[in-house]
């Protein structure tokens, strides 16, 4: 138990997925301009990359490697991902039509998210067992929607700020996500994965 | 290699299979007819129709045969779309719902506005314009009479006063 939360902590802090490992950087800039919509993101990311790192597992471990196969693991999880991100769309269509139509715009861009098959394939590469890949992928996700969050709240307040003209725009927001991420490297060595 | 081909194709048969029967079954939570009302209405989700927005209103309307005829912000103009809309008669604004509203409007008394701002994110129609920590006024052509102002504020300076011309 204690070795999957530290599994959760590693991908949610320490190994950040966009402020450490550099992945799911579209989504982190580009939906990270009001805190609503990073939230919904975050949140469909989320289901998302979780169901997305099991599928995988299974793929990988039922398919792929009994025939020697893993030369093809980028080309399925791409496939598995995609079917998944096309699933949670049907589901919270079904289930939350509210929900539906805060996120509808974010959903189908998920599945060009270089964090979701990043985890994927980290997974496999550090040949975890099925729990553990789930463990890492919500932990994965759960760091993803707190890096959105975080940068989405600075940019709000500093859309009000008097910022100088050469710096506004994207150009603030890149050196904020920058500051951003060498905060988060405080936090390097807390856990080994 | 083929076996490479086979499962490969396998897999992508198996996921395809998957989402087809998924988006047959699962029964989409989409309204196609309430989405098409709700594009009607002003959409500014003031209640005062008495329902809780206007999304609540398109159902009602829909399925549960509500009245046309309760929209004050959406006027007469909104009122004639619906009715070509449902396919119902044009009926005139329902006067417990909306000429009483649409008479009034919201006025701040500047002496106690302590300008917390409150106000301002309440209204659906932003007819109230100032910054935090400085004193508010109302817009008297954008205000709709909602009373949503009334309830956030903290010193109870917004009064409801008849609209003048």
């Amino acid at each position: 138990m204690s070795e999957l939360l530290l599994i959760v902590l590693a991908a949610a802090l320490v190994n950040n997925f966009v402020l450490v490992q550099f992945l799911g950087l579209c989504p982190f800039m580009g939906a990270s301009r009001r805190i609503e919509g990073a939230v919904g993101m975050g949140l469909a990311t989320g289901l998302v990359l979780t169901t997305a790192s099991g599928l995988s597992f299974l793929v990988d471990r039922f398919l792929l490697q009994p025939y020697g196969l893993q030369y093809l693991r980028i080309l399925s999880f791409i496939l598995v991902i995609g079917v998944a991100v096309q699933l949670t769309d049907i589901l919270i269509r079904r289930f939350s039509p509210l929900l539906h139509r805060l996120l509808g715009i974010y959903i189908p861009l998920i599945a060009s998210n270089c964090a979701v098959l990043g985890v994927a394939l980290l997974n496999s590469a550090a040949s975890r067992s099925f729990v553990a890949a789930l463990f890492y992928g919500a932990g994965a996700a759960a760091g993803f929607a707190l890096a959105l969050a975080l940068l989405a709240g600075l940019r709000e307040r500093l859309a009000h700020t008097d910022v100088p003209i050469a710096f506004r725009g994207a150009a603030i927001a890149f050196v904020t996500a920058g500051i951003l991420s060498l905060a988060f490297l405080g936090f390097a060595g807390f856990a080994r994965l | 290699m083929l076996s490479a081909v086979v499962i490969l194709a396998g897999l992508a048969l198996a996921l395809t299979t998957l989402l087809i029967a998924a988006a047959r079954l699962v029964p989409s939570g989409d309204d196609g007819a309430v989405e098409a009302v709700e594009r009607v209405l002003p959409r500014i989700q003031c209640a005062q129709c008495g329902y809780p927005g206007c999304r609540a209103y398109a159902a009602a309307l829909v399925h549960d045969g509500a009245e046309i005829n309760r929209c004050p912000p959406g006027g007469a103009h909104t009122i004639a779309k619906l009715a070509e809309l449902l396919g119902r008669d044009e009926l005139a604004l329902d006067a417990s719902r909306g000429s009483a509203s649409l008479q009034r409007v919201a006025r701040i008394d500047e002496a106690e506005c302590i300008g917390c701002n409150l106000c301002a994110r309440a209204c659906p129609v932003d007819a109230i314009v100032g910054i935090p920590q400085a004193m508010h006024a109302v817009i008297a052509s954008h205000c709709t009479g909602c009373e949503l102002c009334l309830a956030p504020c903290p010193v109870d300076c917004i009064r409801m006063v008849a609209r003048r011309g």
